[in-house]
């Protein structure tokens, strides 16, 4: 097991993917000659060529429209959307197209493209360069939302995402492309569906994806050190369809839940998984299901007010005394 | 163009002016149900264009108003019909309606809601030839006010930038959806519009079917032969309204009759018969014969054909049992 960075891993996966696959291509604002903002296409132009690894206009909409059109004769697309907050302008192509053309056709066409966009928080990017979306492109049906929070996750999903015949729509994170983690040597397949269970506890269940696992797993370690509660983190890395089954298997073991997300509240990760709690294990919960969110403001500029905006370990920590009374 | 294919083109375009009439008939008795957008008085613009095309090698893709360039490209008109019935023996298995044709096996890669929405998609289509290095070219038709969208600037800049082998049919019919075009568009001439991507460009009249085909023919060697995108401006008028939904109360009856004198069906008929190769009796009888064949055969398979499965509903929202969603092939 080699230890490297979630650029690497994801770079490597793409090299990969386009050796084994003459339709693979990758597309994106600065992916070719520069190597990508995040590193994780670096020396694939040279390596594969111009055809191949496409330095796009600054038009995301048109881009994301064209590698969907060209999916729909069998190229696989991975499109990177430099941030996650331009990805509202090639929304009308990936919900209106890539998520409903295999519905409207009756079948006959599918849109296989892998778009993977930085979401999340990073330092004092202001407003319009500080979005967390995942909530946005996990209500949409037709279309897979997967987001890893380490290299082997970012590696082996994003490998999966390009064989897979379904659009599949890559959250990662702006602060994480420099997190080290291990990655198998062998080439390794990450499902698109189902989570992990990062740490195992039997007191409350910690739900956590992307970057707000590693909030998780801080608190729990605080909690066991400080409080002798041993709480189990659970990693959504498939938002889109959720792992029903999983949710339910932890909260049926821990009685407790606390559901943890780096965006605002409403129409959340949290919403939902309290949702899914609601179905399918209501009366195994010794307490109601709480949520810690970012507050509900734009993501201001100011150091200290971005901070104060966003949750941490500390939050998740106080909600967990605040359950067991401590 | 040779007289017997003159003449079939004149079937042709009567075959899909009976047919949307017939389709309007439908609505009104409530066996087509949604949006439903109909194409009399452009028949010229579909059917010179692929006339010139290679139907079923060529991919075709367009917008909502979609059902002739669907039956042009190949597509059974039966089963047109039955998509507009909501029928499982309808092309797109009645998922889609009136506004998603989709005829894959024939190339027509379907109609799309959104206004503006192909341009891109078509690009992707062209970019994906390319790749795969074949000699089809893919013909995007859409109207002039999805050329006010962002997705035209988009992708007309690709599509030049990366020499692309897609050919823009603009279908001009002077209205986006009530408003005329020159109190929505700045420059209306629209073939001058894509100069600034230095894509060469034609505006022709979109009513005489022989004049689409000899600009469709020189527009076509262009891009199959490599020189990249072009786009050829149709001017056209539609008869009816946007949809069913619009009442068609903006615009002036006189210029609906001055449009009318160039309807693109009687213009051939009379073409033919000034020459002597037809008479109005043998155009008559053609008028007859696809009426009963839309009737007898057409509606008839509509209205006999079963409604899909309830137990399907959530069929084709994700592709089924990919081994992928695991994590691999076993």
């Amino acid at each position: 097991m080699a230890e490297i960075m979630v650029w690497e891993a994801i770079l490597r996966a793409h090299d990969e993917e386009l050796a084994n696959d003459p339709m693979v291509i990758a597309m994106g604002e600065d992916i070719g000659v520069v190597g990508g903002t995040y590193k994780a296409t670096l020396g694939l132009h040279d390596k594969y060529g111009e055809e191949r690894i496409i330095d796009t206009p600054i038009s995301e909409n048109g881009f994301t429209g064209l590698g969907i059109g060209a999916s729909f004769l069998g190229v696989r697309p991975i499109i990177e959307i430099m941030s996650v907050n331009f990805s509202w302008l090639a929304m009308d192509q990936m919900f209106n197209t890539a998520a409903k053309v295999r519905y409207m056709s009756g079948g006959q066409l599918q849109a296989p493209i892998v778009v993977r966009s930085p979401g999340g928080t990073a330092h004092q990017l202001g407003s319009q360069h500080s979005a967390r979306m995942e909530k946005v492109f996990m209500g949409i049906a037709g279309l897979r939302v997967v987001t890893p929070s380490n290299p082997r996750q970012a590696y082996g999903l994003l490998k999966s995402a390009v064989r897979c015949n379904d659009p599949v729509f890559i959250n990662e994170h702006e602060l994480m492309y420099n997190m080290k983690g291990t990655v198998p040597e062998e080439e390794y397949f990450h499902p698109l569906e189902g989570s992990e269970v990062a740490r195992e506890g039997r007191d409350i269940t910690l739900f956590g994806y992307n970057i707000s696992v590693h909030w998780c797993l801080q608190a729990a370690e605080l909690l066991s050190k400080h409080h002798g509660i041993e709480a189990e983190v659970v990693d959504l890395y498939a938002l889109s369809p959720l792992d029903r089954a999983g949710i339910r298997n932890s909260v049926s073991k821990t009685h407790r839940a606390v559901i943890v997300e780096e965006a605002e509240p409403a129409v959340g990760v949290g919403a939902e998984v309290m949702a899914v709690i609601n179905e399918e294990c209501f009366f195994e919960l010794d307490a109601a299901p709480v949520r810690v969110s970012a507050l509900n403001v734009p993501i201001p500029y100011n150091h200290a007010l971005e901070k104060t905006a966003l949750p941490d370990a500390n939050d998740v920590v106080e909600a967990v005394r605040k359950i067991f009374g401590v | 163009m040779k007289d017997a294919d003159k003449k079939r083109l004149l079937r042709e375009m009567l075959f899909a002016r009976r047919f949307e009439e017939r389709c309007y008939e439908a609505y009104v008795e409530r066996n087509i149900g949604g949006f439903l957008h109909l194409y009399p008085g452009e028949e010229a613009c579909a059917h010179g264009v692929l006339e010139a095309a290679r139907v079923g090698h060529d991919y075709v893709i367009t917008s909502y108003r979609d059902h002739v360039h669907a039956i042009k490209s190949g597509s059974d008109p039966r089963a047109v019909m039955a998509e507009l019935f909501s029928k499982e023996t309808g092309v797109s298995k009645g998922r889609g309606g009136s506004m998603h044709i989709f005829d894959v096996k024939h190339r027509f890669m379907g109609g799309y809601a959104l206004v503006g929405g192909p341009f891109p998609l078509a690009a992707g289509i062209a970019k994906a030839i390319r790749l795969q290095g074949g000699d089809e070219i893919c013909i995007c038709f859409l109207g002039d006010a999805a050329n006010n969208q962002g997705t035209f600037h988009e992708s007309l800049n690709m599509a030049a930038l990366w020499n692309l082998p897609v050919l823009y049919v603009c279908e001009n019919n002077l209205y986006g959806i009530g408003t005329r075009i020159d109190r929505s568009t700045a420059v209306v001439d629209q073939y001058k519009r894509v100069s600034a991507y230095n894509i060469p460009s034609a505006k022709e009249n979109g009513q005489d079917v022989e004049l689409v085909h000899k600009a469709a023919v020189k527009a076509i060697k262009h891009v199959r032969s490599g020189k990249g995108p072009y786009f050829l401006e149709l001017m056209t008028y539609r008869y009816r309204g946007h949809s069913m939904s619009d009442s068609n109360a903006y615009r002036a009856k006189t210029e609906e009759r001055m449009w009318s004198k160039r309807d693109p069906v009687i213009m051939l008929r009379d073409r033919l018969i000034d020459a002597g190769k037809l008479t109005l009796k043998e155009f008559k009888d053609m008028d007859t014969e696809i009426l009963d064949e839309i009737e007898d055969e057409v509606i008839r398979f509509a209205a006999e054909s079963p409604e899909p499965h309830i137990a399907d509903v959530e069929k084709y929202v994700l592709a089924e049992n990919d081994p992928w969603v695991r994590g691999g092939a076993e």
